[in-house]
């Protein structure tokens, strides 16, 4: 009876659940907010770039199908209506039981604000996969559902669950093979709990460094630099709400996973997810695109790979990983290698040999062609004898004969690459010029912030542009169309990092070197650092001391400067004294001096500003002096409390006469003799600093001299006192 | 086995005061009227390490240590007693002995340590890997009553030192990160260099630091000689070594050849060599092998050493007598769950209740008590959870709850001692109070007088 009771009541419960439940959904952005893939990315969206013959976006939707997903809301920004246009007229549009609808946008610059403006829309009612529109997977949703769940059930701040993938970084570049930089994470083993999240750990180079309290709190914590982020995340609704209430979270994983992490008042948890037999990469850069198509190639991803997801199109897979549609044309003498994609239509000439490449639809290929490890789009044109090597050759290419393509190179659409031409290597060439500026703040995907302009220009491409450019850009030899994108400083050593060319050896040689150098450095600092604190070496210890004086100097130097600001304003905007005292005294605040620091530092800018005024001869800068230290005085008396201060100022003036302001060495006694009137200096000050210079070198007593008689003076008029 | 044992008995340490003191040296300190020192050694001799050499700190010391480990272990130990000047730390204790050192491995255990670890288990994992350094790492002990419960938390919190953060590669095998002392309560910072050749780290809270390492003598030489400023094994030299584990400098590598052209070793240079060959072969590759085999797998480039860790098992006991508190956990638990630590084969064999006493009538002694030899206690006492030692004199009414009660003390009717230790010579008079107080060898505490967490001892002359 009991029992029966028990079951009854478990099955409402159940029920309830099931009435609540919704239908599982996810956002993908199609648009990865990011200008890793320019230029190809200024006239085509990322997510409809072609990956093995194949546009991203259709990897994704049909993971996201098979993985059970119902409802997907595919957010575009950039070329918005490039994406609704081919969503439009692909499958998905009319799939039963997966609906797919575009949430469009034209000044969202973030993943940020893609997920604000969908939190307004107001359309998600549940937990929901995210991921961007570049993301190939095969893992099952299933049971990274059920942990969120059920972490949910118990803990309502388990608001992410995010898929992580084994993938070890390479020990030279610190790279994983998909071209993205190491990354830290530090897991709880027990509950997957995300506790640390370090992608650009520039910070603290040779050293991660963990919060006490995590250690605190978890008496075991596993660190991994071996886990890949797969950038498939299940997130509670709270998820978008968190967007919506920092305003200023942009990136999903710099500013939202780090914020929640660093956040202990809200308690939001992340957890993880590992997946160890299941595919799921993201492509990121050009080598990830290179590393991905050939996964694709190998099979990795089954089932998405291209002769299933083409379906009826007869793609047929022989063997050694070598992909042919039915209607190739290819020569007798053709050789095409293993793990090769031939496209529908495409001819292949005479002796011309292929190998680990992708050729899409409609190419034409002459003969004694060499292509290797390339990724050739639809309807390019490679005339006789041309080698490429390692690039990617966008749509409507043509390559004319014996031309060459070195490693890396990225060919954007309808480039035309002149004879014999070389393209050097990691060259991006394109027909639309390099945006001057770079926005690389923003990191938009594509030069301006509306699709329109962006269709205009692409209109524009195939009309006039063409004939504008051959006159200008001969960059690509005789009959080339098209301009070499100068890499940007800075950047240039970078450019192999994630170029689709394999790393050469020479560099990996070299930045073997550079580490090891790095790492004698960083041993000999991880002595000093790492040491418990009374074991320092002395003569560590006088290094960082002598640090410690080179910032406190540097940080003299940075206040003199403010202060002099200051004063320049004050006078020129006839600043009242006391508000200059104010902010000279902020200034003394923000920058820790004391007001010893400050006398200096006006009293040097008052004395430069009568160097700097027009004068001509010695006695008319006196007057300029004069009158700025009778207008500025109780400016300068305000941080003079004391002997020590005023001594001060007078060392500071010998200073200048010696180095900054050499014409007022001439007047050093009669500026002493006015500061002294203007009761700026007292007397005591005066005499102990002739004291104090009377024990010193000759050369540092020129001043001295030069006074003596104002300074004999004072002492007589010290003694009449006293005989009074 | 080719292993030199280092017993390191000195620490006159502050923190037991006034339980220690010149006649009574640390090592000799009763803990379950047995000197702290018989636990390390009766382990050592378990794990048939013979070859010994105590370090004590003083001379007076080295004399009362000595005779007495002459008189306990007269068989089947090799014992050497060093005495060392006092505040030297443990590694200028090993500084000082250092030309005592010989054998190919040297095992270092802090004379506090009682613990039911084999010393032979991490000797074995050592070897094993031909490691540089194998440190011995327990759990964090509980403190299990629960009275000291609070207490001990407290301790924790305010000594940080019990406690390590732990780096461990996924194997448990290796140890890449270790920090000790202040360093806890900062931020961790972790070399990126070990975590890239690593690829993960577990980084664990909840394991100490036992104080137990097996060393390579060469590398233990060369780096007491090069860093002269190093005091401290635990703070020092280990955290040295897994620091530098995977860029060991050259002196660490450059001495095993120097070793290997020495002719003044014991045993022939080229079984050693041979040794290490074997035995590293039998394990694969480590990731030190890995990383020093860069670039291109062939030469080997970058000098490694070995840092390994022997985890013992959660289940078994080992803790470090290094506080008051301490001294009575170690009491409690050896009289109780770890009663194992005390069946032997010693010559005068203890059980928890001697041979001897005499019991006045409707008197009850509780469980997990332990009376020595000789004791007598009057009527109607009542003693849980307490230790007492040898020729005690008792009389009738007392209470002696959670207490340490050393030997020959003398305690009047009507005492009533709780959580207390009571050392050697006490005389307790008539209707005594004692509440978590510390009473020092030869005190007299006058008729009637109470006292509450108060330390007592009689002053210096």
């Amino acid at each position: 009876m009991g029992a029966q009771k028990k079951g009854a009541t478990a099955r409402v419960s159940e029920d309830q659940e099931e009435l609540a439940r919704n239908p599982l959904q996810a956002i993908l952005l199609a648009d990865s907010f990011a200008t890793t893939f320019r230029p190809i990315t200024l006239e085509r969206p990322k997510v409809l770039l072609p990956l093995v013959n194949i546009p991203m976006i259709d990897y994704t939707l049909a993971w996201l199908e098979s993985a059970g997903v119902e409802e997907v809301f595919v957010f575009c920004c950039a070329h918005s209506k490039q994406v609704i246009d081919y969503l439009e007229s692909s499958q998905w549009s009319s799939q039963p039981n997966f609906s797919v609808t575009t949430i469009e946008s034209h000044n969202s610059i973030s993943a940020g604000d893609a997920l604000r403006l969908i939190y307004e829309r107001n359309v998600i009612h549940g937990d929901f996969v995210l991921i961007s529109g570049d993301t190939m997977s095969n893992m099952s949703l299933t049971q990274v559902l059920q942990e969120h769940k059920e972490r949910r059930k118990k803990d309502a701040n388990a608001i992410m669950t995010m898929v992580i993938k084994k993938s070890k970084p390479s020990p030279i570049t610190q790279q994983s093979r998909l071209g993205t930089d190491e990354l830290f994470m530090a897991i709880n083993p027990v509950t997957k709990q995300l506790l640390c999240y370090e992608d650009k750990a520039e910070r603290s180079k040779g050293f991660i460094s963990l919060d006490k309290t995590l250690i605190a709190d978890n008496p075991s914590i596993i660190l991994h630099n071996d886990k890949q982020d797969c950038y498939i995340d299940v997130c509670s609704q709270e998820v978008l709400s968190l967007f919506t209430d920092n305003f200023d979270y942009q990136h999903l994983r710099r500013h939202f996973v780090k914020g929640l992490l660093v956040d202990d008042i809200m308690g939001y948890k992340i957890f993880t997810h590992e997946i160890h037999s299941s595919y799921a990469a993201r492509i990121d850069n050009f080598r990830s695109y290179d590393t991905i198509s050939k996964d694709i190639i190998q099979r990795w991803t089954y089932p998405f790979v291209p002769d299933i997801l083409c379906g009826s199109s007869a793609i047929k897979v022989e063997r050694q990983g070598a992909y042919r549609a039915s209607d190739v044309t290819l020569s007798r003498s053709a050789h095409i290698g293993s793990f090769t994609f031939i496209g529908q239509g495409t001819k292949i000439g005479n002796d011309t040999k292929i190998s680990h490449s992708v050729v899409g639809e409609g190419c034409t290929i002459g003969s004694n062609v060499t292509i290797e490890g390339s990724y050739i789009w639809n309807n390019v044109t490679i005339e006789d004898g041309c080698q490429l090597r390692h690039a990617i050759v966008c749509d409507g290419v043509i390559m004319r004969s014996g031309a060459v393509l070195q490693p890396g190179v990225i060919l954007s659409f309808k480039v035309v690459v002149g004879q014999q031409f070389v393209v050097p290597a990691y060259s991006k060439v394109s027909l639309l010029q390099q945006p001057t500026q770079q926005d690389s703040d923003e990191e938009l995907e594509y030069a301006d912030n509306t699709s329109g302009t962006g269709e205009l220009r692409s209109d524009k491409l195939n009309g006039d542009i063409a004939t504008d450019l051959s006159e200008t850009a001969y960059e690509l030899g005789t009959g080339g169309v098209g301009y070499i994108w100068s890499v940007f400083e800075g950047a240039q050593d970078e450019e192999w990092k994630h170029s689709v060319a394999p790393i050469p050896t020479d560099k990996l040689v070299k930045l073997m070197l550079d580490k090891d150098e790095d790492e004698e450095q960083l041993t000999q600092d991880g002595n000093v650092l790492s040491a418990s604190g009374e074991l320092k070496a002395d003569s560590d210890d006088n290094g960082s001391e002598d640090d410690d004086n080179a910032d406190s100097r540097d940080d003299y130097g940075f206040f003199e400067k403010e202060v002099e600001a200051t004063f320049l304003r004050a006078v020129h905007e006839n600043v009242k004294v006391d508000h200059a005292v104010l902010e000279v005294n902020a200034l003394r605040l923000s920058y820790n001096m004391a007001s010893v620091d400050c006398a200096g530092a006006i009293f040097y800018s008052m004395m430069k500003l009568a160097v700097e005024s027009p004068h001509h001869s010695a006695s008319e800068l006196h007057r300029n002096a004069a009158d700025i230290i009778t207008k500025w005085q109780k400016l300068l008396k305000s941080f003079l409390h004391d002997i020590d201060e005023e001594i001060e100022v007078i060392l500071k003036f010998e200073e200048m006469c010696l180095e900054s302001a050499k014409e007022f060495a001439a007047l050093f006694p009669q500026v002493l003799h006015l500061l002294y009137d203007k009761e700026i200096l007292q007397e005591d000050a005066i005499l102990r600093w002739a004291d104090e210079k009377e024990g010193a070198d000759e050369s540092d007593k020129v001043f001295l001299k030069s006074s003596e008689k104002f300074v004999q003076w004072l002492k007589e008029a010290e003694e009449e006192d006293e005989d009074d | 086995m080719d292993f030199q044992v280092v017993v390191l008995a000195g620490g006159n340490s502050k923190k037991l005061t006034p339980l220690i003191s010149k006649d009574v040296p640390k090592p000799l300190l009763p803990v379950a009227n047995r000197p702290l020192l018989y636990y390390v050694l009766h382990q050592l001799r378990e794990s048939n390490l013979k070859d010994l050499i105590v370090v004590v700190e003083g001379e007076d010391a080295a004399l009362h240590v000595g005779s007495w480990i002459s008189k306990t272990f007269v068989d089947g130990l090799h014992v050497k007693i060093a005495a060392v000047p006092e505040d030297i730390g443990t590694a200028g204790a090993l500084r000082a002995i250092s030309h005592h050192l010989t054998a190919k491995d040297i095992l270092v255990v802090s004379g506090d340590l009682v613990s039911d670890v084999p010393p032979g288990a991490v000797a074995a994992t050592h070897r094993r890997h031909d490691a540089a350094v194998t440190a011995m790492l327990c759990s964090v002990p509980v403190s299990g009553s629960l009275e000291s419960g609070s207490s001990g938390g407290k301790d924790k919190t305010k000594k940080p030192g019990r406690y390590n953060i732990i780096g461990l590669d996924p194997c448990k095998q290796f140890l890449l990160h270790i920090a000790t002392g202040s360093e806890i309560e900062k931020d961790s910072r972790l070399q990126k260099r070990i975590l890239h050749a690593v690829g993960q780290m577990e980084i664990r809270s909840d394991l100490m630091d036992a104080h137990m390492y097996a060393f390579k003598r060469s590398v233990l030489q060369e780096v007491l000689d090069h860093k002269d400023t190093f005091q401290s094994l635990k703070q020092d030299v280990v955290p040295y070594l897994v620091r530098s584990q995977l860029k060991s400098e050259a002196l660490l590598n450059g001495i095993s050849q120097a070793e290997e052209n020495g002719n003044e070793k014991l045993s022939s240079p080229n079984n050693q060599v041979l040794d290490s060959k074997i035995l590293a072969n039998a394990s694969t590759p480590s990731f030190h092998e890995l990383y020093s085999m860069e670039p291109d797998g062939s030469a080997q480039t970058r000098k490694t050493h070995k840092c390994c860790a022997y985890i013992a098992s959660s289940s078994s006991y080992c803790v470090r007598l290094n506080s008051i508190q301490a001294f009575m956990d170690i009491n409690r638990d050896v009289t109780g769950d770890a009663d194992h630590l005390l069946s032997d084969t010693s010559s005068d064999r203890d059980n928890i209740i001697g041979p001897s006493p005499k019991l006045g009538s409707k008197t009850t002694v509780g469980p997990h008590c332990m009376l020595g030899e000789g004791s007598e206690i009057g009527d109607k006492c009542q003693v849980k959870r307490s230790v007492i030692g040898r020729h005690c004199r008792i009389g009738s009414h007392v209470k002696i709850v959670n207490s340490v009660v050393m030997n020959h003390v003398t305690i009047g009717d009507g005492c009533i001692i709780q959580g207390s230790v009571v050392c050697s010579n006490v005389q307790l008079q008539e209707r005594v109070v004692l509440k978590d107080c510390l009473v020092g060898a030869g005190f007299v505490v006058t008729m009637g007088n109470e006292y509450k967490g108060e330390s007592l001892a009689r002053k210096e002359k």
